[in-house]
């Protein structure tokens, strides 16, 4: 047995140093310093407070849930403004803030219109004692309405403009927080680049509506029986948010540190986002649903996965599987594998017989013995998709085994471009 | 229809199986693994899509849950209530094979049925008329689920029942912690409700009404009779008072108030699903000493072993391997019974024996068989008392058919359900070709 050595859990995120990876995202959790200061009690690294700018008036409601079979919030979204504080009151508590927790990280949210108005805030931010800075322009509901948040995003010249204004007046790294609502997120980020920004956080929410009430024919969250766009977050997001920031992370031009954001709920969450690039990451919703005693086991599970892959710290694994993505092009197309049932763990459900004939390739039937619930594969048709594998209810009973077709690799890519030879088609019934 | 005195015995007894909230429905119903082919469908006599109705509750579609659950099964309401889930659909469940509890599909149903008679839904209408007339012989189950099955399809039913109440053992049998008789009829008013059906009670067959006369009035007869009265033990002192058939004995405690202070020791005779019922009922309502008495081992009875367990909690005594000799009297009134042991192979050992006091003792040995108010008839075929039928409810007499007890010899309510369904498409199929009209 090797020695068990604890990791390094420091995070380094564009110059901003916090004891874990961990940070709140700029929301309702980071809206005061009495929240925070909690916040990093509970194990919390970082936290970038609620965006500063003009205060606004918010509406009632502000937030909707998306709800499947039970579970409560797989998506959420939410229609509320940045801080309707006013400046000096979060510039006092955010000094407050580093008075008492030196080490944890404190970036401050920006949302301002002119050059002068940028230059103001920033300099007060610094003067609070701010580790870093994150411009938001992100935000896809109420303030792009007003010319800023998204509306800065969606625009690279924009975004690289006011990023230069920022690069010019700070001291301290800056961040630039990207909205998704855009079809390639890669210039996007270079704007920021370009402008100076010392690094990306991504993503900000995406633009939704996350319901209808059906009865009155009114979408979600309700405002006096109107609704409006929200900006959609939690778990479902996290597919897109990943995308996104491997995109930034693959993309060879691209050399800024990213802070990970998008329904990041577990130490699972943020062990994909830091593999795909992210040197931090950014967590909103599942605290909003749960508190911020999640933090303590995405610490613990973070340290635990560190130890069991070897990791002494996070730079050697902020990254790790971008070099296996590619495009689809460049994929093994003579790789071939096919669905197996442990017959011993098979309950019986046959939910990967219905999903197979109705979802997939008409390969999995039911056992001809009636007696039998174990259904059949029938291999010389199995495509090998593995959606039998997902709707499986039992962990480890459908695997997806390789077969030996004696056919040596070969992409799309290479049959075009220099004819290798692809194995048999399955399953295509001509 | 009589109403049922309110201080009837089986008011005292609760719910041994809560219905659901409907947090605890939703909860439940997202288990489900929608399985394919499902097993729990399976093991349903009835066939009801199960997955399907837990599905509809979970997506908030509980007119259309109940509408899957009761066009399969019209007692889908008691059902949800009284079936042994056990042993059929929830014993099935393909939880059971990863040691995960299974769906408890009996309360979800209850949940889905419950709220349709709390909405006071209706989901079938009669269809348009054909002219045809079926008889239908007892009130029960089965004779209410094949009238049912034949209205959808537009024949003129009338129901002969020698009772007052209709029903049968759904309305004066099953155990009142289960569901209580104004429920069973509520259930009765709701099936009939399709209209359309005549029902004549307190007519006795071949007193009142003759078989022929309904074969000659009628075209078709269905058979839904039940089974007899208790069999009891020619034993002496079978004269003295306090000592009754359990059947009657529970629909005493369903539909009246029963002389029960007197009772400090009840003593029931007999291993099955009634005896193991009346045991239950005499702990519920409050009787101190209640003993089963079975001539088989423990593991011999026949039961739900499920059920026995929760007799024992209850705080019943089992006594095994005990043959009734005679019964223990003072003054007119039985006061025990005493018993012969019996070996493995169920033979007296010579003797051994036991006596049991008891000031109360109930038979729980079975019900004797109706099959010989048909027994001139022509093409009946009879196995001990119990009718003959094929697969669709059919005797050897085209014009007759049965389904129930009087024909599988003594089943669940769904058995009944199943069977008087069948039989009606069965007798569709005779009066006009199984061609709907």
């Amino acid at each position: 047995m090797s020695t068990i050595v604890s990791p390094d859990l420091t995070a380094n995120c564009a110059g901003i140093i916090t004891p874990n990876p961990f940070w709140l995202a700029s929301a309702p959790p980071t809206n005061s310093g009495d929240q925070i200061m909690r916040a990093f009690d509970a194990g919390w690294g970082g936290a970038v407070w609620k965006t500063l700018g003009q205060p606004i008036q918010n509406v009632s409601s502000r937030f909707g849930g998306l709800h499947y079979r039970g579970t409560r919030g797989i998506g959420f979204n939410n229609i509320e403004l940045i801080t309707d504080r006013p400046v000096e009151t979060n510039l006092r508590e955010i000094a407050e803030v580093k008075r008492r927790y030196p080490k944890h990280g404190v970036i401050v949210s920006l949302m301002v219109e002119s050059r002068d108005e940028w230059r103001d805030l920033i300099k007060r931010s610094i003067d609070a004692g701010a580790d870093g800075l994150e411009l938001n322009f992100g935000c896809p509901h109420g303030m792009c309405e007003r010319g800023m948040g998204s509306a800065v995003g969606q625009e690279p010249k924009l975004n690289e403009t006011i990023t230069s204004w920022a690069a010019e007046f700070s001291t301290i790294p800056v961040l630039v927080k990207l909205t998704p609502n855009v079809d390639n997120i890669v210039p996007h980020g270079l704007a920021a680049q370009h402008g100076g920004a010392d690094g990306v956080s991504l993503i900000n929410t995406i633009k939704s509506v996350i319901g209808i009430d059906i009865d009155n024919y009114v979408p979600l969250p309700k405002v006096d029986g109107r609704s409006t766009n929200g900006g959609y977050c939690g778990p479902a997001v996290k597919p897109i948010a990943l995308h996104m920031v491997s995109s930034l992370g693959r993309a060879s031009e691209f050399n800024l540190p990213i802070s990970g954001i998008g329904g990041i709920s577990n130490w699972r969450d943020a062990v994909e986002f830091i593999l795909l690039g992210s040197s931090s990451v950014q967590v909103c919703t599942e605290v909003m649903l749960r508190g911020y005693r999640v933090v303590e086991d995405m610490i613990e599970g973070l340290t635990e996965y560190m130890q069991r892959q070897g990791f002494a710290n996070l730079s050697e694994m902020v990254g790790r599987a971008v070099p296996n993505l590619s495009e689809w092009g460049d994929l093994d197309l003579n790789h071939e594998t096919v669905a197996k049932i442990d017959p011993t763990s098979c309950i019986g459900c046959q939910a990967c017989v219905v999903s197979c004939h109705d979802g997939a390739h008409q390969c999995i039937h039911p056992a001809e013995d009636k007696n039998v619930r174990v259904p059949v594969v029938d291999e010389s048709e199995c495509v090998g998709c593995n959606l039998c594998e997902i709707v499986c209810p039992v962990p480890g009973c459908i695997t997806m085994a390789e077969v030996d077709n004696g056919f040596a690799p070969a992409s799309w890519n290479q049959h075009a471009e220099e004819g290798l030879r692809l194995r048999p088609k399955k399953g295509v019934h001509t | 229809m009589s109403k049922l005195p309110s201080t009837r015995s089986e008011t005292v007894f609760v719910d041994a199986k809560p219905g659901y909230s409907p947090v605890q429905a939703l909860t439940e119903a997202n288990r489900c693994l929608y399985c394919a082919d499902a097993p729990c469908v399976q093991a349903c006599p009835t066939g009801i899509d199960i997955p399907e109705f837990i599905r509809k509750i979970a997506t908030d579609n509980l007119r259309g849950s109940a509408r899957t659950i009761f066009d399969a099964n019209i007692f889908g309401m008691s059902c949800a209530r009284v079936c042994p889930v056990e042993v059929l659909c929830v014993g099935k469940c393909v939880y059971n094979e990863m040691d995960v509890p299974p769906i408890q599909i009996g309360k979800l149903q209850r949940y889905a049925t419950d709220a349709a008679f709390a909405r006071g839904d209706r989901f079938f209408e009669a269809g348009p008329d054909t002219g045809k007339k079926v008889a239908l012989l007892g009130g029960g189950p089965a004779s209410l689920a094949a009238a049912h099955e034949l209205r959808r399809r537009g024949h003129a039913c009338t129901i002969f029942e020698q009772a007052e109440l209709l029903g049968g053992l759904s309305t004066t049998g099953v155990a009142p912690y289960k569901m209580k008789a104004d429920r069973a009829l509520e259930e009765v008013e709701w099936v009939l409700g399709i209209g359309g059906v005549e029902v004549r009670t307190g007519v006795r067959i071949g007193v009142d009404i003759g078989v022929d006369d309904l074969l000659r009035d009628y075209d078709a007869i269905f058979v839904g009779l039940g089974l007899g009265a208790d069999r009891l033990l020619q034993l002496p002192g079978g004269d003295l008072s306090g000592i009754r058939g359990a059947v009657d004995w529970i629909a005493e405690i369903k539909t009246d108030k029963a002389p029960l202070d007197s009772v400090r020791r009840a003593l029931v005779i007999g291993g099955g699903n009634t005896a193991i019922d009346t045991v239950r009922e005499l702990r519920g309502l409050g009787i101190p000493e209640v003993t089963l008495a079975y001539r088989g081992a423990e593991a011999q009875m026949s039961g739900y072993v499920h059920e026995w367990n929760w007799a024992k909690v209850d705080g019943v005594r089992g006594v095994f391997g005990a043959q009734p000799l005679e019964y223990l009297g003072e003054g007119g009134a039985v006061t025990g019974v005493r018993f012969a042991k019996l070996d493995a192979e169920r033979q007296p050992i010579a003797g051994e024996e036991l006596s049991l006091e008891g000031d109360l003792v109930l038979l729980a040995i079975g019900q004797g068989r109706l099959g010989a108010l048909l027994s001139e008839t022509e093409g009946i075929t009879l196995e001990r008392g119990r009718l003959i039928v094929d697969e669709g409810g059919r005797t050897g007499n085209p014009k007759i058919f049965a389904g129930g007890d009087c024909a599988n010899g003594g089943k669940e309510v769904v058995n009944a359900v199943d069977e008087g369904k069948r039989a009606a498409i069965a007798i569709d199929t005779a009066l006009c070709g199984g061609e709907a009209a």
